[in-house]
């Protein structure tokens, strides 16, 4: 991870270096491009075709969906169909409540999990491994063997404690994975390479155990941090399981959860369909096009250490 | 007694609170149990609780969950959709799985080089990662849609007969992986192009030099010092085939004719739309015994070829 910005470096010193570059160099460039385009391009298009052909559906009518072989163009580009779309369902209801559900958690993971990896790679107390084990065990359960404990659990605590985290309720969305056992891993891991002289020192100066955590440890854990943050974040946003067992009202509805009833009252108005897919898949295209370097890095860390 | 007669007189207050937040044992507790009392009700107490399930009567509705012993398991070798989900599920698994590693080699190899533009080339390849798995149902129901879908297009084109896709039981399947290839392409290049990038080149140069070809060098040199990528993409693949059920619930439902049928799909099925939870907790155990030993398989087989560079 530490070396990831060195091999950027090459690619970008090659332009501000023009005493090498000579003029019959450039020249050279301009004219026969690498023959990897060749090979490039043919991918990148295939690659791309399912969003080329999801927007220009959605700029078509619905006569002109309906047409064999389809066309390949927006004759006139409708963006009424957008319109459309949003005044059918409430699109941006469901853009917020998944914003909301997948921020608190990414903040609830970065929070608790940084407190309880934390004091699992740090401080020695009663139970710590096998509290630590308990907690890694359900790693390895895949959650088709909880969700129906976890839907009673739910039901229980809308019932008894708060209808807020109960059935058809974003708590209920929230709370499952407020904290998870990834997170408390990956970042203990992180913690344990951070040099413990650092945070003796602070403690000698009387810093209490949070502060040597929050001043100290935290600031030099950001990589790590922005790791958890953007798996969290994915996988919160792309949920469907568990909104689908869960929540039941509209206006509850999470965007992959919303867009799959929309789908069910708008069978064969595919430009609708489209309209309504390209819109709900706009925000986190956007995040990852700004983003792309933590998610790339972050996916890359975790597969090949995990 | 003895504790408190240690404790540096620096400390203004000698009160029991402020004996605990110098015990290592208050403090370590105290910073871990938000975590665990989160993971604790909704990760491990499910465990147990499905296995109880397993051996019990459950229409999640009634508070009454009669015991009914092994008669859940029992019921399972008998069960003939369940059997074609198991089927379904491994011609699934058998073909998505390498089949994106391959689609993830084959493009992370071709993006791993010094080209104008390259992070463009990158970036649509990644970008498949942002599609949540409705996106990518809902445009492949499109593309693959029988009358007016842009693949039967390009088969009429060359002269071929159109096919009805989704709705037909003997191609739903196959287009299930090809959404799903598509959808996973972005993290498999992920994997196999930062593994690519700790190759190191004068391996590579070195067998150049010596006057080995292109091919024969990918072979015996880069291939094996990626197989630790591969034995994590094989394993991690695996898992999430496994667990299909996103796609199916999205395009066919199981359909036409439980062609499409998965085991988490007819998990499902059994806990949430016929209200048999305690059947569906005895499918899941046995999920998820098979999915432990399939990963022991693979690394216990993967660990023979696995080359760790280090």
């Amino acid at each position: 991870m530490t070396t990831s910005a060195s091999p950027t470096i090459p690619g970008r010193t090659a332009e501000p270096a023009p005493a090498e570059q000579t003029h019959e160099h450039r020249r050279f460039r301009l004219r026969r491009p690498s023959p990897w385009h060749l090979v490039l391009i043919p991918i990148s298009f295939i690659l791309l075709f399912p969003f080329y052909m999801m927007v220009v559906t959605s700029l078509q009518t619905e006569a002109q969906t309906r047409r064999f072989p389809p066309l390949l163009t927006p004759p006139t580009p409708q963006w009424s169909n957008y319109a459309t779309a949003l005044h059918a369902a409430p699109f941006v209801r469901f853009m917020v409540n998944s914003a909301v559900v997948a921020l608190i958690i990414v903040v609830g993971n970065l929070v608790l999990c940084s407190i309880a990896g934390y004091a699992f790679a740090r401080l020695r107390f009663a139970g710590r491994g096998l509290v630590f084990g308990l907690l890694m065990a359900t790693l390895m359960v895949p959650f088709q063997v909880t969700m129906i404990p976890e839907f009673l659990i739910v039901k229980w605590l809308g019932v008894h404690v708060w209808d807020q985290l109960g059935i058809d309720h974003l708590g209920a969305l929230v709370l499952p994975t407020l904290a998870t056992a990834f997170g408390i891993f990956f970042l203990r891991q992180f913690f344990l390479t951070v040099p413990v002289e650092l945070e003796e020192a602070a403690r000698m100066d009387g810093t209490s155990r949070l502060g040597v955590l929050f001043k100290i440890v935290l600031p030099l854990s950001l990589p790590a941090l922005s790791t958890v943050a953007a798996i969290t974040f994915l996988d919160a946003w792309n949920s469907f399981l568990w909104p689908l067992i869960v929540i039941n009202t509209e206006s509850h509805m999470t965007l992959p959860l919303g867009l799959t009833t929309f789908q069910g009252s708008h069978d064969t108005h595919w430009e609708l369909l489209m309209a309504g897919n390209v819109f709900s898949l706009v925000p986190m295209l956007l995040v990852f096009l700004i983003a792309q370097r933590y998610f790339v890095r972050s996916v890359a860390a975790t597969g090949l250490k995990g | 007694m003895a504790t408190a007669t240690t404790a540096p007189p620096a400390a203004p207050g000698t009160g029991i609170f402020r004996r605990l937040s110098r015990s290592e044992h208050a403090v370590g507790w105290a910073f871990v149990s938000p975590a665990v009392l989160i993971i604790g009700i909704f990760g491990l107490l499910p465990i147990l609780w499905s296995l109880l399930l397993s051996f019990q009567k459950s229409d999640l509705l009634t508070p009454q969950t009669p015991w009914v012993g092994l008669q859940n398991y029992k019921q399972i070798p008998g069960d003939a959709t369940f059997r074609l989900a198991i089927e379904h599920t491994i011609i699934y698994t058998a073909l998505f799985v390498p089949c994106t590693m391959l689609v993830g080699l084959v493009i992370a190899a071709a993006l791993n080089r010094k080209v104008r533009g390259i992070s463009i080339y990158r970036t649509a390849a990644y970008v498949t990662m942002a599609v949540s798995t409705i996106n990518e149902a809902l445009v492949f129901m499109w593309l693959f849609e029988p009358n007016f879908g842009v693949v039967n297009a390009g088969l009429n084109a060359v002269g071929l007969p159109q096919q009805q896709w989704l709705s037909d039981p003997n191609e739903a399947l196959y287009v299930i992986v090809a959404m799903t290839v598509w959808g996973w392409t972005g993290f498999a290049v992920v994997i196999y192009l930062a593994a690519l990038q700790g190759v190191p080149q004068d391996l590579q140069d070195a067998a150049s030099i010596d006057g080995a070809k292109r091919f024969t060098i990918f072979r015996t040199i880069t291939f094996p010092l990626l197989s630790p990528a591969t034995l994590f993409l094989a394993v991690w693949l695996s898992i999430n085939a496994l667990q299909l059920f996103d796609e199916v619930y999205l395009t066919t439902r199981g359909g036409p004719l439980y062609s499409t049928t998965v085991v988490v799909y007819y998990l499902y099925d059994q806990a949430f739309q016929q209200f048999n939870a305690g059947y569906a907790a005895a499918l899941a155990y046995v999920l998820f015994m098979v999915i432990i030993v399939i990963t022991f398989i693979q690394f216990k087989v993967g660990n023979r070829f696995v080359h760790y560079n280090r």
